[in-house]
């Protein structure tokens, strides 16, 4: 048995401790070895975070209850130890980090203080020799400055620098196994890279069992040795990496990985230059104007002269990472925000400046799709008077906005009956696909997509875009795409537009753009992009060159 | 007296991970609660045909008399029936709980609406609520009774001003925090106009706060009458409210405590019961718990 | 920090002025002859014209305010119609009792209710959490006066431990003062307990859902360090918030509490002056208290400062 830090057998985990209790876990074994690394992947629900919870003893007493089965942690059984032994067991020999490094430290304690309260629990250490400690680790997560680090508080820090605090914390005990949570998430993919090579990294010095849970197929196949499917509460499969991803045995564990969409930028679709120009925006800017105590006005410009062109029929991207603009571009074209200079043309009309009034009658050539399903419905109007407001605004009658309605509901594959329904009977995909069917009932000629599927789990996001490319083709709509994600836009866009610090990178056809990269920053945002070695849906690794396979863009999940 | 009901989760914005139970005030509580309500105010409403006497009737022979056949909790400093005094008296005190809180919750909840969606007008809305809210309320209403006299009128007017800048703030507060939802973002792009969006995308999440506001204001003017009766700056004191019976009290307190005694311990269970019944509404409405419930 | 702590003080300027304006036109507005409102039915021609002259009554309206206010600003608070006495001196000789009760419920309640809140946060949702909060909506229900008397009864009718009503100064030895303060600062407190507490426990729970909690029980703290390290000092800001806010609750109770216990403090002033109608006192005691009220509360946001390190200037 030597080596295995963690042995789960049979762990079944329940909604309170009646024995007819909903089951979270049921069933789930899992070991990981001495220096490897275990990935738990699993879509929303799988009940891979709950699993690292029972590791560390921290699930909700009484809400959740582990009722059968084993965790060895070191040969120790886990669920059976004393509040007290889990205390002094956490952060020597098991540690975590979490998904989120803007909320997992507290705000109101310098880091370095925080980093020394796990040795001043734990360890008999005096200041000195503990802050020789702190610093050092600090110096090993590669953070620099680290004095200065050392006496900052959290929201002074980036997110990269603060989940390297979070490891910082976490390894400074050597503990055997780092559960690791999501950890690069909420993090911007030239950051993910860093934060995946550090653990991977640190891991390798101090010989730590990684227990690594992410959703994305990407992270997988960089970090992983071994893999744990998860749906539903039970592990699906488990194997190998190089297994899992060649020749998974399981149809979800197949059709999760079918659902990846390719780095490599589908087929371009032919140029239609004769199509009319339905948007165009010039020297678009957006510049917030900060007023310091003493007067100073600070300018920061979220949106410098964007220059961009969309014609009918086409998609537009515009990638980019956190802070880069491409969002505030989406809100100064709806006008949800006032643009501070240049202009836009819908359908050739400038709207840029129109007063709100004026503008009302263009509104309805633009529609745009948010990022969240659970907050962009109204909560208290059901569906059909959601999706019928529009219309009605413009003057269609009431019941001839209703039958739109019910028609659209079929065109965004709802059922009909779904018109009387209230938006929390719907899952967070269906929701989006009625944020669909509203913007189509203004018939535009642009729809904006903000992130619309960067909140959906992977199986779920490939058939929003399905649905997007099929109504594209029927309805000739121009689609201006915004996202962070490399893959998705390989997958839809004609054209790409990298921005950066709220100025324009980059601009071209997808294939060009995303295959041959004339920007250093184009290339730096396409080398950090997870698993790009690997083509998920046809189970191979890529060949260097190779162009878009046919495949990858007609997958229909039934999960 | 109000109760502030600024929750921190208006000032910290995170949202909380993890399964929570609320405390729900258990269900026979609020049971017993409901059913001690309900009692109050039938007794006040039906206070002609329960009442053993005249509450006005003075009978100098009788004066602070223990409890006796017919006079159940004996009599006041002029004889007139203790019992029956606190039956009526639950007519003006109910009826200001009841007005206070419909009136504030209407003027607070359309000065909030313009204060939350203008810019122009929340910079001067907002400095008067704030001065308004210095003033400690129960100087506010006394100034404000001896000055214009002690009337119905008077009182609900002293007790509501001071009641409308928290249900402002209230109000202010949810239509600053929805407004940047992304439902209403969407209702803009579809071309709605602001009166549609007012009406029906922002006011409806109004709503369940108010009422829950609602009913502490409730009871707090009751008690703010009560304490107005009480100071000597109530109604005239002639007119049995809860608050004047224990004014009149106060003097022959260490002969007859019972004076003050009896309407307190009423008033207390009228207040307690409107609050716990506001408490159990707000939990019930809690948008956090629904969430839960509706999402995932 | 200089700068933010200017722009507290120059926003609360307008708020002060509210307050000033409405003081003002509290009397002015009302219906009918102010004087013949303040002098009362049985007021002699001369009497009238006296009050007229002495609150300058005769002058444009905003001549008045602006004469009025010219003098507050001066620190000339007006004289007392029934006395004579300038109101600044009256209220000066009678401040002591109120600040002492004031002061030693805002301590009590503050011991009191921030571990109940806490115990009860921590507790959620088992009976200890229940009778916190039970106790808490009790609080808010008892009128302060009842309380009052229900303890003169217990303790000082039934058990003649303490004397019934009073006040002596603290600077005649502790023994008296103490004696007398108890039962108000006991009774005052009450409704100031179940308003931090209930406070303090909403603010708990809220903290100790969030993820840097989790974080701590990751790094094997117990409880008690969880509990005050990392959830009460980020719990602290709407629990402070509170104490400003309930100040104005404080005012209120302070001016029943002297009432019920005879005490002789501005509380005691202020309702004198109302029954007698004695407006240049009333409207003294609300500048001060407003003034007051507003005051705490900027001392209370540059707190924030030092308990958040976001919160920038």
């Amino acid at each position: 048995m030597s080596g295995k830090v963690v042995e789960i057998n049979n762990l079944v985990v329940g909604v309170g401790a009646q024995p007819d209790a909903a089951k979270i876990l049921d069933n789930v074994s899992l070991q990981v070895s001495e220096g490897e690394t275990l990935c738990l992947v699993g879509e929303s629900g799988s009940g891979k975070s709950v699993t690292s919870l029972t590791i560390m003893g921290l699930l909700p007493k009484k809400i959740l209850v582990p009722t059968h089965g084993s965790v060895r942690l070191a040969g120790e059984e886990i669920l059976t130890a004393t509040d007290r032994r889990l205390r002094a067991l956490r952060a020597t020999t098991m540690a975590m980090i979490f998904q989120e490094p803007m909320t997992a430290l507290n705000p109101v304690v310098p880091v370095g203080k925080q980093i020394d309260e796990v040795l001043r629990t734990h360890t008999s250490l005096d200041a000195r020799s503990r802050r020789k400690r702190i610093l050092e680790m600090m110096e090993q997560v590669r953070l620099p400055d680290v004095e200065r680090i050392f006496a900052s508080y959290p929201h002074r820090l980036s997110g990269g620098q603060r989940q390297r605090i979070m490891i910082a914390m976490a390894l400074v005990l050597e503990p055997k196994l780092l559960i690791a949570d999501e950890p690069t998430t909420a993090l911007d993919v030239t950051t993910q890279k860093q934060i995946l090579s550090l653990i991977r990294d640190l891991q390798k010095d101090h010989g730590t069992a990684v227990l690594f849970i992410t959703h994305d197929m990407g992270v997988v196949a960089e970090i992983a040795d071994r893999v744990a499917v998860m749906r539903y509460g039970h592990v699906v499969e488990t194997g190998p990496l190089d297994a899992i991803l060649r020749a998974p045995t399981q149809d979800y564990t197949r059709n999760l990985l079918s659902a990846v969409p390719s780095l490599v930028p589908r087929a371009a679709r032919p140029a239609t230059a004769s199509a009319p120009v339905v948007l165009d925006t010039s020297e678009l800017t957006k510049v917030y104007r900060e007023r310091s105590i003493l007067g100073k006005v600070r300018e920061v410009a979220a949106a410098k002269d964007v220059t961009l062109t969309l014609h009918r029929g086409r998609t537009l991207g515009i990638v980019g990472e956190s802070g880069s603009g491409k969002s505030t571009v989406a809100r100064c074209i709806l006008r949800l925000i006032d643009p501070t200079s240049g202009g836009i043309r819908v359908i050739g009309k400038e709207i840029s400046f129109l007063s709100r009034n004026l503008l009302r009658p263009h509104r309805k050539h633009i529609q745009i799709i948010f990022q969240d399903p659970y907050r962009s419905l109204n909560p208290r109007l059901t569906v059909g008077e959601t999706i019928a407001e529009g219309p009605v605004n413009y003057g269609t009658p009431k019941p001839e906005a209703l039958r739109r309605a019910r028609e659209l509901l079929e065109l965004v594959d709802l059922p009909p009956d779904a018109i009387s329904r209230y938006p929390h009977q719907f899952s967070g995909g269906q929701r989006q696909r009625i944020a669909i069917a509203r913007a189509l009932a203004m018939d535009p000629d642009v729809l904006v997509a903000d992130e619309a599927v960067s909140a959906l789990d992977v199986s779920v996001q490939a058939q929003v875009l399905q649905l997007l490319d099929d109504i594209q083709a029927r309805l000739g709509i121009a689609l201006l795409f915004i996202t962070h994600d490399l893959r998705v836009a390989a997958q839809i866009c004609d054209d790409v537009i990298v921005m950066q610090h709220g100025h324009i990178v980059e601009q071209g056809p997808a294939g060009d753009i995303l295959t041959n990269p004339k920007q250093a920053y184009t290339q730096q945002l396409l080398d950090a992009a997870p698993g790009r070695g690997w083509d998920f849906a046809n189970f191979r690794p890529l060949a260097a060159g190779m162009a878009a396979p046919a495949k990858t863009r007609d997958i229909a999940l039934n999960s | 007296m109000a109760i502030d009901t600024i929750e921190p989760s208006s000032i910290s914005a995170g949202a909380a991970s993890g399964p929570r139970v609320s405390l729900r005030p258990s269900s026979t509580i609020i049971t017993i609660a409901a059913i001690c309500l309900i009692v109050v105010v039938a007794s006040a409403i039906f206070a002609g045909f329960i009442a053993p006497q005249d509450p006005q009737k003075l009978a100098p022979a009788m004066r602070l008399k223990p409890g006796m056949p017919g006079f159940p909790l004996g009599t006041d400093a002029y004889g007139r029936d203790l019992l029956s005094r606190i039956l009526y008296g639950g007519r003006i005190s109910l009826m200001i709980g009841v007005g206070a809180a419909v009136v504030s919750v209407t003027i607070g909840l359309a000065i909030g609406l313009v204060s939350g969606f203008f810019r122009w007008a929340d910079a001067i809305i907002m400095r008067i609520m704030d001065g308004l809210m210095a003033i400690p309320s129960i100087l506010l209403a006394i100034a404000v009774v001896s000055l214009s006299g002690a009337s119905l009128k008077t009182v609900l007017i002293a007790i509501i001003i001071p009641e409308v800048p928290r249900v402002v703030r209230l109000v202010r507060s949810v239509v600053l925090s929805v407004r940047e939802e992304p439902y209403v973002e969407a209702a803009i792009a579809i071309g709605s106009g602001l009166p549609k969006i007012l009406w029906r995308h922002i006011m409806p999440n109004t709503f369940a706060p108010l009422i829950v506001q609602g009913t502490y204001i409730c009871a707090s003017a009751i008690l703010t009458e009560a304490i107005l009766s009480f100071l000597g700056a109530g109604i005239n004191p002639e007119t049995p409210t809860w608050g004047n019976i224990m004014a009149e009290g106060r003097a022959f307190f260490q002969i007859k405590p019972s004076l003050i005694f009896w309407p307190g311990v009423v008033l207390s269970i009228a207040i307690l019961s409107i609050n716990l019944i506001g408490d159990a509404t707000r939990d019930a409405l809690d948008p956090r718990m629904k969430q839960r419930k509706a999402g995932k | 920090m200089l700068g933010y702590l200017i722009r507290r003080i120059l926003a609360a300027i307008p708020v002060m002025g509210v307050v000033a304006l409405v003081v003002f036109l509290l009397l002015r507005l009302t219906p009918g002859d102010p004087a013949a409102i303040i002098a009362g039915d049985l007021a002699t021609p001369e009497q009238l014209e006296r009050i007229r002259t002495s609150l300058g009554l005769n002058e444009p309206l905003h001549t008045q305010f602006l004469t009025w206010i010219w003098k507050i600003l001066q620190g000339d608070l007006g004289v007392s119609l029934i006395s004579q006495v300038p109101v600044i001196k009256m209220i000066s000789q009678r401040i002591e009792p109120t600040i002492s009760i004031a002061l030693s419920t805002i301590t009590l309640a503050i011991l009191i209710a921030v571990p109940l809140g806490v115990i009860a946060a921590w507790k959620h949702g088992t009976w200890i959490d229940r009778v916190v909060m039970s106790l808490s909506v009790l609080g808010f229900s008892v009128p302060v006066f009842v309380v009052g008397y229900v303890l003169i009864q217990i303790f000082a009718i039934e058990f003649r431990w303490l004397p019934v009503q009073g006040f002596r100064s603290i600077t005649g030895g502790f023994g008296p003062f103490f004696e007398r303060a108890i039962l108000p600062t006991m009774a005052l407190s009450f409704i100031y307990i179940a308003l931090i507490a209930r406070i303090t426990r909403a603010s708990m729970l809220e903290v100790l859902g969030e993820d840097y909690v989790r974080t701590a029980r990751a790094k094997g703290i117990g409880e008690a360090g969880v509990l005050m390290r990392h959830a009460l000092r980020n719990a602290a800001v709407p629990v402070i918030t509170v104490i400003g806010t309930g100040f104005a609750l404080l005012i209120s109770g302070v001016v029943v509490t002297e009432s019920v216990f005879n005490i002789p403090g501005i509380g005691r002033l202020t309702v004198d002056a109302v029954l007698a109608r004695d407006y240049p006192v009333i409207q003294a005691m609300i500048l001060l208290t407003s003034g007051l009220y507003v005051t705490i509360n900027l001392v209370i946001d540059l707190l924030y400062t030092l308990l958040d390190p976001r919160i920038r200037y």
